[in-house]
């Protein structure tokens, strides 16, 4: 009998979760469908779900007429570069405040963490007024400094989250047993590091390819992003709804799916350890 | 203890100057980006600069400051961004701790459901904002204009009737996954015996959730509305792509009418004046983060 109540209890759960799943996944789903869809299929009164002639034609179209590959490419570059520059700094510092903390390393930490919470338009005009004078604007090397700069204390912060759970005394067995500098990092330091390493990679390449303030003042075309591209569609010029969910489609799918995979890294990477 | 050290002295300078050597290109790059731009808007701020006549800049005082701060856009923007933040708070938290006690019970497919609420955060605020605005509050072909028309209601023009209220629902829609995630954490942190004791003491659901859960989340919550708060405070790009801050200024937030000041009007003075305002409305928030996180590094 207690049996019989908890199973009904339990499909009924799995009704309701599944429909709050799904309403606040529809935007995304919804787009996904109409990106497969031709201009007037998309905007059919009533709207067509699933029983349309599906076509690929939005996507020749979005590479074809825009140039979509160039926009992909930089997202690529800024947020591959960014995250390669946020290691070589973060690396190092993050692995000194772990194993040779001294009386200020946590207050250094928390001044790291407070540059985060400078408005970025509180600094906007002096960057951008040096973008200019430098050359630097819309250039991608110009936006790879910024979006490192921007996300360097997160990366600091989580590498050194995860630094800190690595046991020490490994460190000295190490030395005990003769290990030569080179092997200590190589063999017993770069093994324990390299998940923390990576739940740090895959957080700061998800909020470069996110980016949309930076991105969006400092390029204009040559070193734009997805962001901005995308952007260019809020203009439209008859229909353009299919077209739009086939370029948004495209800029979503690759971080949604670093994203899936990542999910727990990304609490404790934005609570700063906070929550874990 | 203090023999000991003295031993190791050596090694100790040695590696605390490694150590230093070490952090030094992080903190130094980290003081630089943070005091030369802040310093310059600072010094922009007092002069009467626009891009139109760049080459005359001369000193004005605090003039910029009391244009910005008693243009009435400023006040319509200070409020416009408090209810953005209180709007999107009040939604992503309130809906966020349900969402979250949901995904702690035993269902089937539990992982796919998941999967499917923390979708919208990888989402980038561009796209989010232009599917949002044309594919479902579109008054003639939006989704919801659709389903109001289906149950016989009038379809409603977001974008210019309410359009303070479109953005809050775009903003709440990607920042419900960062919390429902956070808060689920928390949740599943909670010792079953402790509900089960209070369950086996004949309490009821509702009171386990107020006495038991809730304290439980309560650093949860505080992390979530803090962090949020910081990224709520400099919406921008959800703004540009839909409304952009208008009709007139019913939309405008205070990020939003300083990027615009300075791209828009070229007031370069104005504008910098504006963001030393946002600095320090961000600081009052910043302070309470830093001490809760602070506090969190000594336990």
């Amino acid at each position: 009998m207690a049996r019989n109540v908890s199973t009904g209890r339990k499909i009924g759960t799995t009704a309701l979760a599944w429909f709050v799943g799904l309403v606040i996944f529809f935007p995304i789903l919804w787009t996904f469908l109409t990106s497969f869809k031709t201009e007037l299929q998309a905007i059919s009164i009533p709207p067509v779900f699933v029983g349309f002639d599906w076509t690929l034609e939005n996507y020749q179209t979005i590479q074809t007429q825009s140039n979509y590959f160039h926009f992909m490419a930089n997202s690529i570059y800024l947020s591959l570069g960014s995250t390669a520059l946020g290691l070589i700094v973060a690396v190092p510092a993050a692995w000194a405040m772990a194993f040779s903390p001294t009386k200020r390393t946590k207050d250094i930490l928390l001044w790291m963490l407070s540059t985060k919470m400078l408005p970025a338009v509180g600094v906007l005009i002096p960057v951008y007024l040096m973008f200019i004078k430098f050359g630097l604007l819309d250039s991608r090397l110009g936006l790879i400094v910024v979006l490192f700069l921007i996300n360097l204390p997160i990366i600091v912060w989580m590498l050194y989250t995860y630094f800190k759970e690595i046991p020490g005394e490994i460190l000295e067995a190490a030395r005990m047993d003769g290990a030569s500098l080179r092997k200590e990092i190589t063999q017993v330091l770069a093994p324990m590091a390299v998940p923390g390493i990576a739940s740090t990679v895959l957080l700061n390449v998800i909020l470069s390819w996110n980016e949309a303030f930076w991105t969006l003042n400092l390029t204009t075309s040559n070193a734009a992003p997805l962001t901005a591209f995308i952007a260019s569609f809020s203009s439209p010029q008859g229909n353009f709804y299919a077209k739009l969910s086939a370029a948004s489609m495209l800029a979503i799918a690759p971080i949604l799916i670093v994203g899936w995979f990542s999910q727990k890294q990304l609490v404790r990477g934005l609570t700063f350890g906070a929550v874990k | 203890m203090r023999g000991d050290r003295s031993g190791n002295a050596m090694a100790t300078t040695h590696t605390k100057s490694l150590a230093r050597a070490m952090m030094a290109p992080a903190v130094i790059v980290l003081l630089i980006w943070m005091i030369v731009p802040l310093a310059m808007t600072l010094y922009f701020s007092t002069l009467n600069y626009t891009l139109y006549n760049p080459f005359s800049t001369p000193f004005v005082g605090f003039e910029n400051y009391s244009y910005f701060l008693t243009d009435p856009t400023f006040l319509a923007a200070l409020a416009n961004t408090l209810v953005l933040v209180l709007g999107v708070l009040a939604i992503t938290v309130g809906g966020g701790i349900l969402i979250a006690l949901l995904l702690d019970q035993d269902f089937y497919g539990v992982n796919i459901v998941r999967l499917l609420v923390i979708a919208p955060f990888f989402v980038m605020p561009t796209v989010a904002a232009l599917v949002w605005k044309n594919m479902m509050m579109n008054p003639v072909y939006g989704v919801i204009g659709q389903l109001l028309q289906a149950v016989g209601l009038a379809p409603i023009d977001w974008m210019t009737e309410v359009p303070l209220l479109s953005i809050v629902i775009i903003v709440a829609w990607q920042w419900l996954p960062f919390a429902t995630l956070i808060l689920l954490t928390a949740l599943q942190s909670l010792s079953m015996d402790q509900k089960e004791a209070a369950e086996m003491d004949g309490a009821k659901a509702l009171s386990i959730f107020w006495y038991i859960t809730l304290p439980h989340m309560s650093r949860a919550i505080t992390v979530v509305i803090l962090i949020q708060t910081i990224f709520l405070l400099s919406i921008y790009a959800e703004i540009l792509v839909t409304t952009q801050g208008g009709p007139g200024s019913q939309s405008t937030n205070i990020t939003y009418l300083v990027a615009q000041q300075a791209t828009s009007y070229g007031d370069i003075g104005a504008a910098s004046a504006g963001g030393i305002v946002a600095v320090i409305l961000a600081n009052i928030v910043a302070i309470f983060l830093v001490r809760l996180i602070g506090k969190n590094l000594d336990a």
